[in-house]
């Protein structure tokens, strides 16, 4: 490195950090074309393994890892029914419903941002989303018509279910779940109403609480109410609205109720209905068609305590 | 005043009417996408019932199969390049119907002045229809909550193994009109008259009609004793003095019992009827135990005892089957 300096001696600081440098120079350049080269590969680098830990090829080991190994995708099996995969036995709608669930989820915490579940505040926040918020007036539209579409996919989707006999043995249970998520997306949905706190959310509310008036037992002017003690300040209506009248504290409920509790509650119920699908045996067809001759004898007697007519 | 399409336009438009417009187009199609299917199904159960010897080596699925194809494919790519589609589809739906048309927003709440009609989220309209026919402790507590526990004993009060994973109609006759009858029939057709039938003052508006809200709409509904004559006149010299006065109310809480009970026992009968009506349904009743056959026929009779009172009241008009000073029915 020293050849150049004219047979002197290097000579002082400056010479050999000038030396340095240059040598430096040459190194970088070597191993940084040689590390650029590398970057080609990126599923190499430790950033992406740290990240997939599989790599993106198309062996069969590797498609199957890349569903394992991802929290998100392991929902999955590896492998399905290659006739599920048609969108002809499932319709898709249960994905739907779940995929609704996660915008209605996405555009619910933006559109909080802007609101304030108080009857001064409620009804001028959403005249200020509507006209001032940026592309505010897309991010309610959009909230209302997901609920709005949700609640339809949940229907085709138990509809589905139902028409395939899915919830047969040994899915029973995971129907059960099924039928209680629907009536959740259905309340949340109904929550929601009451939200902008106008006209329309007021009466529908209205009319939908006061037939909790009329609980058996529980309300004030149900069937034997009046016997059990119920007043409009005690009844079951009243524990909804949290007062006598839908006025603050029924919106302040079901804000709650809307944003937080209800979906909560949904979330869990979901993970059950999901994992429960993967135990129960994943989706359950399109199964081959068995026939009347194969339906198998009960094992064992039964109590039998009601016997059809014309039998022997 | 009929004829008026205005009327009907700006109920079938209005934004938050739009999931039922859908209803109208989306629950035939499904019901036609499914029978497709099943009839498929069904004419391939045929085939194979015809020959048995064939049956043990068919292929039982109408999808095409070729021998040597895997059973199954791998999720990633087959199963989730569909699912991140769909995804992308529906949210492409979202955004176009989220530009079109705007969320509805009406004035703010006022509990002096009431909307007409006051009508409840257009998914409860079912129940809000079931209202101009029950009580609110009937259709709004007891009937939702009939529903939903329905909906969650049909695994374990449907005993046919038949069925199980693919579309058939044959195979699960019973099962599948006692769905629709509830779906369709029930739920849905009630949601689309609350949608577009009924009005102001929660009238009947046929499509076309102008929604007066002025409309007088002159009804006399009695109790169905009082229909048929019975008024408890009789009860009078039958009771002690001092319960002279209430021999109506008697009369009327002791009527409602008879037609109710009878009503129960004609609808147990009928079923049990359907129910041995083939062979097929005969064996799988014959593996349902007492509490299955009980369970299913309480909750399809409480289910048929709708467009009975329905009936009742929109041509006889017939308000009560059953008064009591408690509770009505």
């Amino acid at each position: 490195m020293a050849e150049d300096n004219g047979g002197k001696k290097p000579t002082g600081l400056l010479n050999r950090v000038q030396g340095d440098a240059k040598g430096l120079k040459t190194y970088v350049a070597e191993k940084g074309k040689e590390q650029l080269e590398g970057l080609k590969d990126p599923e190499k680098t430790q950033l992406y393994r740290s990240i997939f830990r599989v790599k993106h090829d198309e062996t069969p080991r590797n498609r199957a890892l890349s569903v394992l190994s991802n929290v998100f995708f392991h929902l999955h099996p590896a492998k399905v029914n290659r006739d599920a995969v048609k969108y002809n036995f499932t319709w898709g709608m249960g994905g739907i419903t779940f995929y609704l669930f996660v915008v209605l989820t996405f555009t619910g915490v933006l559109l909080m941002f802007y609101y304030h579940p108080s009857k001064v505040q409620a009804f001028r926040d959403i005249l200020y989303l509507e006209n001032d918020v940026p592309f505010g007036k897309l991010l309610r539209n959009m909230h209302r018509w997901a609920a709005h579409l949700m609640i339809i996919a949940v229907w085709l989707h138990m509809f589905r279910v139902f028409l395939t006999g899915s919830y047969k043995r040994p899915r029973e249970f995971n129907w059960c779940i099924g039928v209680l998520l629907m009536v959740l997306t259905l309340l949340l949905s109904f929550t929601g109403y009451l939200l902008p706190d106008d006209q329309l959310g007021f009466w529908a509310v209205t009319v939908g609480t006061n037939m909790a008036r009329a609980t058996p037992l529980l309300g004030n002017e149900g069937p034997f109410g009046a016997l059990f003690g119920m007043t409009p300040y005690n009844d079951v209506r009243f524990a909804l609205l949290g007062g006598s009248i839908v006025d603050a504290n029924a919106l302040l409920r079901a804000y709650i109720w809307h944003c937080i509790a209800i979906p909560l509650i949904a979330s869990i119920f979901m993970a059950v209905h999901f994992w429960r699908v993967r135990k129960d045996g994943g989706i359950s067809g399109p199964a081959p068609v068995m026939l009347e001759a194969e339906i198998k004898e009960e094992k064992g007697p039964r109590p039998v305590i009601m016997r059809p007519s014309g039998m022997t | 005043m009929w004829g008026d399409w205005q009327q009907l336009w700006s109920v079938i438009s209005a934004p938050d009417n739009v999931p039922i417009v859908a209803l109208l187009f989306l629950v035939p199609f499904y019901i036609w996408y499914a029978f497709r299917q099943a009839r498929a199904n069904d004419e391939l159960i045929a085939k194979l019932e015809a020959d048995p010897a064939a049956a043990k080596t068919a292929h039982r699925k109408t999808q095409p199969y070729e021998r040597g194809w895997e059973r199954e494919v791998h999720t990633w790519p087959y199963l989730m390049r569909i699912e991140f589609v769909a995804a992308i589809l529906v949210t492409v739906l979202l955004m176009v119907w989220s530009l079109t048309l705007n969320a509805p927003l009406e004035e703010p709440s006022n509990p002096n002045v009431t909307m007409n009609p006051a009508k409840a989220p257009w998914y409860f309209l079912g129940l809000q229809e079931m209202l101009v026919y029950f009580d609110p402790w009937i259709a709004g507590v007891v009937m939702p909550s009939l529903i939903i526990v329905g909906l969650m004993v049909v695994p374990y009060i449907d005993e046919n193994p038949l069925g199980n994973g693919y579309y058939t109609y044959k195979q699960r006759k019973f099962a599948i009109w006692a769905f629709l009858v509830g779906f369709v029939g029930l739920w849905v057709l009630m949601i689309v008259i609350g949608t577009f039938i009924r009005g102001p003052g929660w009238m009947w508006f046929w499509p076309t009609q102008t929604w007066d809200a002025s409309r007088v709409e002159y009804a006399v509904n009695r109790n169905l004793d009082d229909a048929l004559g019975f008024n408890g006149s009789w009860l009078v010299y039958l009771l002690p003095a001092t319960w002279k006065p209430f021999s109506a109310l008697i009369s009327h809480a002791i009527f409602g019992i008879f037609p109710l009970t009878i009503y129960m026992i004609v609808s147990f009968y009928f079923l049990h009827w359907l129910a041995n009506l083939t062979e097929f349904s005969r064996k799988i009743y014959r593996r349902m135990s007492l509490l299955q056959t009980v369970t299913m026929f309480l909750f399809l009779s409480l289910m048929l005892s709708l467009p009975i009172k329905i009936l009742l009241r929109l041509v006889f008009r017939v308000k009560y089957v059953w008064e009591t000073p408690w509770f009505s029915v």
